[in-house]
């Protein structure tokens, strides 16, 4: 133990703790902007400076261990007069266009400036007048480099937590800034539109491409059927941004608000996580079969998920020798949009050129992938827009919704209807235990040897998970499983993706079946949920996700009523013809950089 | 103010048999050879001063079998040029510097980072590094030194940074602590010495520690070889025994209408003619890594001024806030008074900024902008506003 | 332009494929093209198993390490104190005059890139200049035209 003194008390910390740290253990909280929970520690921003007795310069509060005898001030003059001065820095180089920002009210240099350094600017401007970028190039997010402050924790959290850097620090001095490869528009390099740097940034340089004046705008139009879809992981999430703590499930009140904003009808992504589940569990037997039994070598296992737009982009730039091994099956969105203007059309006898499919995701990907040129199944653009949570939120606010006081209520029929195991897609791990939920009762006819259905070894923050189920007491047709082990793999976070698809590319690894979400925590910790996140609110989040698996009544994908329905009716049978044109798709090699 | 008036001195480009001086120190044990080097009171060469004894004691003391030396030669201070007059004439000296701080400290690997802006020197440093390694492997002494080249960043002469550039990164100086006597390249304990004072030390060797020590004064051991430029006669560089007043200095380098002397390059103090007697170049005045630059009458401390601030503004490497836009507010500041677009009083605001900078910035670079920014200011009001 | 081929494979066997190969790698690429392509730098990204951003950030950090086209000879003057307050403007003006560009261009036929630096260490020598790698010391408008004349005739 350390003992040390901060403004005068003394204090105790374990070695190794920050000064940071050491303060907020004291209840002070001293002010940082580049450090961040999630990441490393960079200590260039100087906002967290303290004054050290006998140092000759201040020190940096998130980046100093704690030292036996330090005597620290936080509040010092000295600390007063620097904090102040690195405030008005930044907000010199920063163009302030509050008013008009996608952040006001949620930006950490707006609050920084408001604690420490209202009244008159003391410095020039340095931003006024000179040209400035916005790359808007991306369908995902905005890159305004005229309000970057150059944390750094965008590049921190490209490199560090999703091993992709698809921008870094450049040049030096003045010109100093943060820059994709050689500038190129962000469209046109390896970035997976994951918005995790979007999560991080604390000002308005990183912000969700929005479409909510769209979306308003087809929703007044009456000529327009707008139907809504919602993501598993915006229901544990939403509430965040509208005063709830995190963890918070506000499923029945989501329901009610979309239907107060003036949707036709309030769908659920749930339902085609089902449908996702029934073909992607059909595949991948199909594709052990093809494998163990007729002895096919140009089927590829293990098989990957596909349902995670970033990580489909991330494994096109970075494995595109690997594309055979992903499912060619469709994310949940995108089945949902596909069948949105085909079979729900057809049955609600609407003219398909006047539905306007939404959907509110936790993603930013989402926005990407709806864009992509073969998501035209439907025989139009299958999804129009995408909301993150974020702008979900927005609009109620816009609405002037009083989200508290809201009816619980349900979700329309049909293509509303899911089950436990839909909602636990939005959990890292959730798509696997779902997959395994139907497949092990196709196999064998009994549920998963799991207490409660519960698949605890999927489940988890650890970034790299494996399982390995025994398959016994088969059924007839699958006799050729008899006996056999059923590798798992799960990842969450690019960086534990890439780790995974780095050993089963060397042969190092043997799986069947692998499940990768583009980030951390997988859906819940996505590019579109509320900002601020680190991993307590993740886990409060993912937490949620599970109790509201356990409170459904069904918690198969193959026992819900309406799955069954639409096979009977309009599909016909998972991976058949009528699946292969809508909820089926393929993928394309990218460039490297 | 007592100093010991200017006189030359000639030990760092002195020829010398450095196989008589590297068996000697072979000869002797770790502690011996920083013993010496404590006793001689050598602080370093390069700026930062300091004890170079002190550095190799600690980085003998880490227990962590992999340890480096590494030789900084990344002159950049604007006006110092005598690192590279050194690796001209004497580089043998400094090879034999890094290896008798590596049997000091434990260490069996040397690493030179050379400025790129002296590329051209690098075939006849390595007739001489092919000499130096033939010699010691004669020796019997497990050593070995390689180049990594700088590519024009001025940053890069700062310890860390210099670490990043070696490792492959851009030259952003690293949080501190931990030192590089701990975790210095590839993180491992690593003492980084000053071209000059390698040399300094292999003569130290030669000659002892309680010889050395007779020259100079308390603070400033030794002496120095200082790289003199602007307005004199004789520009060129000089070895001189450390004590001297600016005053002498300038009565031997001057050219009779000396208005200012600036001390340690763009990040050093100006000396305005008035304290010229009352200051000392040295540790205990104003310290110096050699460069010294003289300003007469015709010239413009505003030109001055503003020349250091653009420097800066473009060295920076960037990452810090109080260093990255301080320095240009500086500069944008002094433009904006200079052409009437901003009061006078301005300037004091600009004052307090440097002074913010001295104690907030991450690294040396942003902490010493104030020094020339103060003291130009301070001395030469008129100049910079008008 | 210029096409890499082999090069950077080349490299990458002499320095390793290391972080710290990256420097001695893309020195050499520089040492023979003077910049840096777009596909010299996805090479070299290829090669070490790094980004191509993160080439290109660290490139973009070191002066010398261009990432812009340049000539096969640059002239970088220096433009520190010293060298400014012993003439460097009208050194620049007088390669101006005889290379007819304007300082951080290039000409027509890519023979010379004009440049101004940073202190390069000749400051009891000034004005100075580096070409390519080489110093010219104790410059006046006159003789620095000797001097262009000496690379235009290579």
């Amino acid at each position: 133990m350390i003992t040390l003194k901060i403004n005068d008390h003394q204090v105790q910390v374990k070695e190794g703790t920050i000064v940071l740290d050491a303060a907020k253990g004291l209840g002070l909280n001293i002010p940082t902007l580049c450090n961040h929970q999630d990441l490393c520690v960079a200590g260039n921003c100087r906002v967290c400076v303290v004054e050290q007795k006998g140092a000759r310069t201040l020190i940096a509060s998130c980046a100093t261990p704690a030292s036996e005898g330090m005597e620290i001030f936080t509040n010092s003059l000295k600390v007063r007069n620097a904090r102040k001065h690195i405030v008005e820095l930044l907000l010199s180089e920063h163009r302030a266009d509050c008013t008009k920002c996608y952040k006001n009210q949620n930006c950490e240099l707006q609050t920084l400036a408001n604690e420490y350094s209202f009244g008159e600017h003391i410095f020039l401007d340095l931003v006024a007048g000179q040209p400035y970028n916005i790359d808007r190039s991306s369908p995902s997010f905005s890159k305004d480099d005229s309000k970057c402050i150059r944390c750094q924790r965008c590049v921190r959290t490209c490199s560090e937590l999703q091993h992709v850097s698809a921008i870094a620090v450049a040049n030096k001095g003045s010109h100093q800034k943060i820059s994709s490869f050689h500038d190129r528009p962000m469209s046109h390099v390896v970035c997976t539109n994951c918005g995790q740097c979007v999560n991080r940034c604390p000002t308005g340089a990183l912000t969700e491409k929005t479409y909510i004046d769209q979306v308003w705008d087809a929703i007044y139009d009456p000529e327009k059927h707008v139907v809504v879809q919602t993501a598993p992981a915006v229901r544990v999430a939403l509430g965040e941004d509208l005063g709830y703590d995190p963890g918070q499930r506000v499923t029945g009140k989501m329901v009610s608000a979309l239907r107060q904003l003036g949707f036709d009808s309030v769908l659920d992504t749930d339902f085609t996580a089902d449908l996702t589940i029934i073909e992607e569990g059909t595949e991948l037997l199909t594709r052990l079969r093809k494998v163990l039994v007729e002895g096919d070598k140009k089927v590829a296992l293990p098989m990957f998920t596909s349902c995670s737009p970033g990580w489909i982009k991330f494994i096109e730039h970075k494995y595109p020798h690997m594309l055979s091994n992903l499912s060619t099956c469709k994310s949940p969105q995108q089945m949902f949009g596909a069948l949105a203007k085909t079979f729900y059309a057809e049955k609600r006898k609407i003219d398909p050129s006047k539905v306007v499919s939404v959907s509110i995701m936790p993603c930013t990907a989402k926005k990407f992938e709806a864009d992509r040129p073969e998501m035209r199944s439907s025989g139009y653009k299958d999804i129009d827009f995408v909301l993150t949570t974020r702008e979900l939120a927005v609009m109620i606010k816009q609405a002037g919704i009083d989200f508290r006081t809201l009816e619980e209520s349900t979700y329309d029929s049909f293509m509303g209807a899911s089950t436990g195991a839909a909602v636990i897609f939005g959990a890292t791990g959730g798509v696997m235990e779902a997959a395994l939920r139907t497949a092990y009762e196709i196999v064998t006819g009994r549920s998963v040897p799991f207490k409660n259905l519960d698949i605890i070894p999927v489940r988890g923050m650890q970034g790299v998970k494996e399982a390995a189920i025994k398959i016994e007491g088969t059924k007839e047709e699958w006799k050729f499983l008899e006996g056999a082990e059923l590798k798992v793999a799960i990842a969450h976070g690019l960086v534990n993706a890439n780790k995974l698809t780095k050993a089963v590319s060397t042969g190092k690894a043997s799986y069947h079946f692998i499940e990768i979400m583009a980030c951390p925590g997988g859906c819940i910790g996505g590019g579109g949920q509320p900002i601020p996140t680190n991993i307590d609110i993740r886990k409060k989040r993912m937490e949620a996700i599970y109790v509201e698996d356990t409170g459904m009544p069904i918690r198969k994908s193959h026992e819900n009523p309406e799955i069954v329905a639409i096979y009977k009716e309009f599909l016909v049978e998972p991976n058949g013809h009528k699946s292969h044109e809508l909820l089926h798709t393929h993928y394309q090699q990218r460039e490297s950089y | 103010m007592k100093n010991k008036g200017l006189s030359k001195v000639d030990l760092i480009f002195e020829s010398i048999d450095v196989r008589e001086v590297l068996t000697k120190a072979f000869a002797m044990t770790s502690e011996e050879i920083i013993q010496q080097i404590l006793e001689s009171g050598l602080k370093g060469r390069g700026g930062a001063g300091f004890p170079t004894g002190l550095k190799w004691k600690y980085t003998a003391a880490e227990k962590e079998p992999e340890k480096y030396i590494v030789c900084n030669a990344d002159e950049g201070e604007p006006g110092t040029f005598k690192d590279r007059e050194i690796l001209d004439k004497v580089s043998y000296k400094v090879y034999g510097g890094m290896a008798i701080a590596g049997k000091a400290m434990g260490a069996k690997k040397g690493f030179i980072y050379l400025r790129g802006e002296y590329r051209f020197l690098l075939p006849q440093l390595y007739v001489e590094l092919h000499k130096f390694h033939k010699l010691i492997r004669e020796i019997g002494y497990d050593f070995n030194i390689e180049y990594r080249m700088g590519s024009g960043a001025y940053i890069c002469g700062e310890e860390s940074a210099l670490f990043e550039s070696i490792e492959g990164f851009r030259g952003e100086p690293r949080n501190k602590p931990p030192y590089p006597t701990t975790s210095g390249l590839f993180y491992k304990p690593t003492s980084i010495n000053n071209v000059e004072t390698l040399v300094t030390a292999i003569m130290i060797m030669k000659m002892g520690g309680a010889e050395y020590v007779k020259l100079g004064t308390k603070d400033s051991r030794g002496s120095k070889v200082f790289s003199i430029s602007g307005d004199t006669p004789i520009p060129g560089i000089f070895e001189l025994e450390l004590g001297m007043g600016v005053q002498e200095f300038v009565n031997e380098f001057g050219d009779g209408d000396t208005k200012a002397v600036q001390v340690g390059g763009a990040s050093g103090f100006c000396v305005p003619r008035k304290k010229f007697g009352e200051t000392m170049i040295g540790f205990e005045g104003v310290p110096t890594g050699g460069s010294m630059k003289l300003f007469n009458s015709s010239r413009s401390m505003y030109n001055v001024l503003h020349n250091y601030l653009e420097f800066f503004t473009e060295e920076s490497c960037g990452q810090c806030t109080p260093c990255r836009v301080g320095c240009q507010q500086l500069l944008l500041g002094i433009e904006k008074v200079k052409k009437g677009e901003a009061k006078s009083t301005y300037l004091n605001e600009l004052v307090k900024l440097a002074d913010t900078m001295k104690v907030a910035s991450k690294c040396g670079l942003g902490q010493s902008v104030g020094n020339a920014f103060r003291s130009i200011v301070e001395n030469f009001r008129e100049e910079v506003i008008y | 332009m210029y096409h890499t081929g082999n090069l950077v494979k080349d490299l990458a066997e002499k320095h390793g494929r290391k972080r710290e190969s990256l420097m001695p790698i893309l020195q050499d690429i520089v040492r023979k093209y003077n910049y840096l392509t777009d596909d010299a730098m996805v090479d070299v990204a290829t090669e070490l198993d790094i980004s191509a951003a993160e080439v290109y950030g660290t490139a973009s950090f070191y002066t010398f390490l261009d990432t812009k086209p340049r000539g096969k000879n640059i002239i970088r003057v220096c433009k520190t104190i010293t060298c400014s307050m012993k003439g460097k403007n009208d050194i620049i003006n007088s390669i101006e005059d005889i290379l007819k560009i304007k300082v951080g261009e290039t000409t027509p036929d890519k023979m010379f890139t004009l440049l101004e630096t940073n202190c390069i260490g000749w400051c009891h020598k000034a004005p100075a200049i580096l070409i390519n790698d080489m110093p010219y010391t104790d410059l006046t408008p006159e003789t620095v035209i000797d001097v262009i004349k000496g690379y235009m005739r290579k």
